[in-house]
């Protein structure tokens, strides 16, 4: 399955930049079961990574707890317009995707 | 005395956590429209949208919804209303359905497969609609009731909203006729009135966190009949187009939000 589209709105706010970031996936806890009753298999976001013009601020790790389809948000202190800030998250089942856009 | 005393020291904590909890609900609604995956959803949409399809492998870029083939922007927030090739009065879901039969030459069978998705099958209708309405977003609500049909349409919608029917003798307005009435936590909107139809038709479709699905206003209108245990109803069937008209029209001149985020 090819990972669906992500979205990132990225604006400075004073002191700090606020990130906003929505990503597809189906986070699977492992314990839900499909029409058949078999069990789907767990398949979830397992690291997150936000990167400023290249620089890496954040290595996260995340779990099966978050929802489907997350939305995360996080505030960079400090940053300027243009900044490139680029998302990256990698599932436990190795499908990656990033997404970047330039601080507005 | 002292009974009065305490009855009235534990009467109004109560209120207070009522209040801060419809308080904190819409703090909550705020938060997750701030971040919406309904916005996934129309970003698939809109690749949908431009998608060849069909045996005649055209996209949908080429449909009238109302202001012209191919305008999309605005659309939505002047439907339903009167199509002169089909003669009849469509909401967008039906709308589309005419596009990719005629435009795109899908049988009607292939275009109704899976008109409402689950987490593990997705809906093509979902997508589409959710591309179309937010391109009306910040358009005002102006659908029309002129022509004929969307006269006849607009007052069969008012009919049905007021028709009280099924093994729980319920109408619409059973639950959306009156001001404060709620479902579990969920205030429900006063339809019949401008102030609640402008409210709620402005925030639908909808994503809904629950099921992690957008959810289309056929859909909502589809599960409300469920709720009121009368029989299915067909989708995009007169019924519930002129019962989209209806909750529309009352809805017009606010701007419109959508595609909203639910509970």
């Amino acid at each position: 399955m090819a990972a669906g589209p992500m979205k990132m709105r990225a604006t400075l706010a004073g002191s700090y930049t606020d990130v906003r970031v929505l990503m597809t996936h189906p986070m699977e806890t492992g314990q839900r079961k499909d029409a058949e009753g078999k069990l789907v298999p767990l398949h979830f976001i397992q690291n997150l990574t936000v990167k400023v013009n290249g620089r890496t601020v954040i290595e996260g790790q995340t779990s099966q707890a978050v929802s489907r389809n997350p939305v995360f948000s996080f505030r960079l202190r400090g940053g300027a317009k243009g900044d490139k800030i680029e998302v990256s998250w990698l599932d436990n089942q190795g499908e990656t995707n990033s997404t970047e856009t330039a601080v507005a | 005395m002292i009974r009065f005393a305490i009855l009235a020291a534990s009467l109004l904590p109560l209120s207070l956590a009522a209040q801060d909890t419809k308080k904190e609900i819409e703090r909550y609604q705020q938060m997750i429209g701030e971040g919406s995956p309904a916005e996934l959803w129309e970003m698939e949409g809109e690749a949908l949208w431009k998608k060849p399809q069909g045996p005649k492998n055209v996209s949908l870029e080429k449909c009238d919804l109302g202001l012209g083939a191919g305008k999309v922007a605005g659309a939505y927030a002047q439907l339903p209303r009167w199509f002169k090739d089909t003669d009849k009065v469509q909401d967008l879901e039906s709308r589309l359905l005419t596009c990719m039969t005629a435009l795109q030459g899908r049988s009607l069978k292939d275009a109704t497969a899976r008109l409402f998705g689950s987490t593990d099958r997705p809906s093509e209708m979902e997508y589409l609609v959710a591309y179309v309405v937010g391109q009306s977003r910040g358009h005002k609500m102006a659908v029309p009731v002129r022509h004929p049909k969307e006269k006849i349409s607009y007052e069969l919608g008012k009919k049905i909203f007021f028709y009280r029917a099924g093994n729980w003798d319920f109408s619409c307005a059973s639950c959306h006729g009156e001001a404060d009435k709620r479902i579990r936590m969920q205030d429900l909107p006063v339809l019949s009135a401008p102030a609640g139809a402008q409210k709620a038709y402005t925030s639908w479709p909808a994503y809904r966190v629950s099921t992690s699905q957008l959810k289309t206003m056929q859909w909502r209108l589809n599960d409300c009949y469920r709720q009121m245990r009368f029989p299915e109803p067909d989708f995009a069937s007169e019924v519930t187009i002129a019962l989209t008209h209806y909750i529309a029209v009352t809805a017009n001149g606010a701007p419109y939000r959508g595609p909203g985020t639910k509970r």
